[in-house]
């Protein structure tokens, strides 16, 4: 009898530190977005959004450049990710079950898990090495390279959510496989891909450290592929170390867009998951 | 001419090799990295060999090159934080997937998963103008005879081992205990059940899951370790880049990941340059390694389970990578 209560009061006291576990991770979670918010939107002004840096020491300016160079370089990612990404993520789909399926899967993961600052250094070999000069176009390959696992995941992933029996009919109506895949499935699950291709922008978009020594950084406003071009992350960067009040009130207003678009961007994509789960389970 | 069927055949064939290639490209990608990596750093490997990871001394002035402090770094560092973070994953991954209300359970899962979604240099904003002054604090109020001991030594910097660990610690949190999560929801309902029918408490139960998945937990953990390995922003901003090795959690050191973010702009010579890709690519190796690992050990609990189950449930892990997975 004392046996079976002590077990129970050991369970119940377990049961209570899982529940702290959850309490205690979300302090750290309310500190930073109270803090960002906080900090941010004091500091958050039309001319953050429409003007350029000012030469240092001089209060005012905005981050205009960087935001446009931040959509920018995910431009140049997104543009050679998304196509091998959904593409890979298709042959997993239709030819994934043998061995070299496995593989490729295994080092979409592997891939995942590497640093983002040896992508950066890749890139640079590949890109800035070669010629000698930053520039976006290097920046945008080391994001991209990091989107392709995710997207390639994803897109396998939410394939496997529509039904079988769509390929097999449209097989049965003659298509080829090629059809079948990319006329009838991709479309089917076009919703769900999307919401991969917007969380791998999502994570990307907060990247800093494969940018700085690809895209470096600009003072100026640039849209040329083979200028250095400056990006949200890494103005934030350039700000926070330095030692200017200004410039950190500016940091914190730069940390306050960033965290809002890859919220809006999360939360997009569980909202149309869901959706697109809840449409092929009825 | 061809008959349709032959004609169909042939473009099945070219739709597997064109899809094909793109995948084999993803492959091709990671052999790419090592490729490049080994290639610049040439220089550094034939000159130093493997005295470039047991010297000390880091003076690129004097072009002498030795990287253990880096490795002390981030292996303490890491270390360090898993420490803190893997009882609080786990309690996290129990508690979403065994305990909690079924209406609670999505907003908590949504909110511990938001922590992997805030992008490293806001956690390494934060660390400096929020956490370090904490630190500090402590620091200052630290007793003397505790600041006898090697471990609380030093000035009150506020950046340092400290500040750096207990970033990381929240940084890796959400990826543990996701992956933990998938790996318990993967062990069969029977195995709990079967607890509770002999009598077990709820803690038993629970502990009968764990034991039925504790490889892919184990895997679960190192993956959280090999993120904090990689980790460079916030940890480059909180940690005092001081290529010393210190027990001192005060004492500012630096990590492998630090020194390539910080330096590589710098690097005026191509000795430095390539010293600096030595690290990277031993990062790279030693991250590759930490993954493959873990992902065979994660796999190996979801995917046993997902072959008796017929339909796999897909969930978009968001903003941290899809955990297990076929």
């Amino acid at each position: 009898m004392n046996r079976t209560r002590r077990r129970k009061a050991f369970s119940g006291i377990v049961v209570f530190l899982c529940g702290a576990a959850v309490f205690l991770a979300l302090i750290p979670l309310f500190f930073v977005f109270g803090y960002v918010i906080e900090k941010g939107f004091s500091s958050l002004s039309w001319d953050f959004f429409t003007r350029m840096p000012k030469p240092v020491g001089e209060p005012g300016g905005g981050m205009a450049n960087a935001m446009v160079g931040t959509v920018y370089l995910i431009v140049i990612a997104g543009a050679f990710a998304v196509p091998v990404g959904v593409i890979a993520g298709v042959y997993l789909t239709e030819y994934g079950k043998k061995t070299f399926g496995s593989l490729v899967r295994f080092t979409a993961d592997v891939l995942n898990g590497v640093p983002s600052i040896v992508i950066g250094i890749f890139a640079y070999g590949l890109a800035v090495l070669p010629v000698k000069h930053f520039s976006a176009l290097a920046g945008g390959l080391a994001l991209g390279f990091m989107m392709i696992p995710i997207i390639t995941r994803t897109t396998e992933e939410l394939l496997n959510l529509v039904p079988g029996t769509l390929r097999e009919g449209a097989l049965a109506l003659g298509a080829t496989r090629a059809r079948a895949a990319f006329s009838v499935m991709v479309p089917a699950a076009l919703p769900g891909i999307m919401t991969g291709v917007l969380v791998a922008l999502a994570r990307i978009a907060g990247e800093t450290a494969p940018l700085l020594f690809t895209a470096f950084n600009n003072r100026y406003f640039s849209t040329s592929l083979v200028q250095p071009i400056s990006s949200l992350p890494v103005q934030i960067y350039t700000y926070a170390v330095s030692p200017y009040e200004d410039w950190h009130r500016q940091a914190w207003a730069g940390a306050l867009v960033l965290v809002g678009f890859v919220f809006v961007f999360s939360v997009l994509a569980r909202v149309v998951t869901r959706r697109l789960e809840r449409m092929h389970r009825a | 001419m061809k008959s349709p069927s032959s004609r169909r055949s042939a473009d099945d064939r070219g739709f597997r090799l064109g899809t094909g290639f793109f995948a084999l490209l993803v492959v091709l990608l990671v052999a790419g990295i090592f490729w490049e990596l080994y290639r610049t750093s040439q220089l550094s490997l034939a000159k130093f060999g493997f005295r470039f990871w047991t010297g000390k001394t880091w003076d690129p002035v004097s072009g002498e090159f030795g990287a253990l402090p880096f490795i002390w770094g981030t292996l303490y560092s890491s270390i360090l934080a898993m420490l803190i973070s893997t009882p609080i994953a786990l309690g996290i991954a129990i508690y979403l997937s065994e305990l909690s209300p079924r209406r609670l359970r999505t907003p908590l899962a949504f909110l511990t998963e938001l922590l992997a979604a805030v992008p490293s240099i806001v956690y390494g904003l934060w660390g400096v103008f929020v956490l370090v002054p904490i630190v500090r604090k402590l620091q200052v109020v630290t007793p003397d005879w505790l600041k006898k001991v090697p471990l609380f030594s030093g000035p009150p910097l506020g950046v340092g081992m400290g500040a750096a660990a207990l970033i990381l610690a929240v940084m890796v949190i959400p990826f543990t205990s996701s992956v933990a999560r998938e790996v318990l929801k993967a062990v069969p309902a029977s195995q709990r059940e079967a607890a509770y029918a002999l009598g077990a408490t709820r803690w038993e139960a629970i502990r009968a899951a764990l034991r039925f998945g504790r490889t892919g937990i184990i895997g679960a953990v190192i993956l959280g370790f090999g993120r904090a390995v990689g980790e460079t922003m916030a940890v480059t901003m909180v940690i005092g880049n001081n290529p010393q090795i210190k027990a001192s959690l005060f004492a500012p050191q630096y990590t492998m990941a630090a020194v390539i973010a910080n330096e590589f702009t710098e690097a005026a010579d191509d000795l430095y340059l390539s010293a600096l890709i030595e690290i990277g690519l031993v990062l790279f190796v030693i991250t590759v390694f930490i993954n493959a690992i873990s992902r065979l050990l994660i796999w190996s609990v979801t995917r046993e389970v997902k072959a008796q189950v017929p339909k796999p449930t897909a969930t978009v892990a968001f903003a941290a990578p899809t955990g297990g997975g076929q």
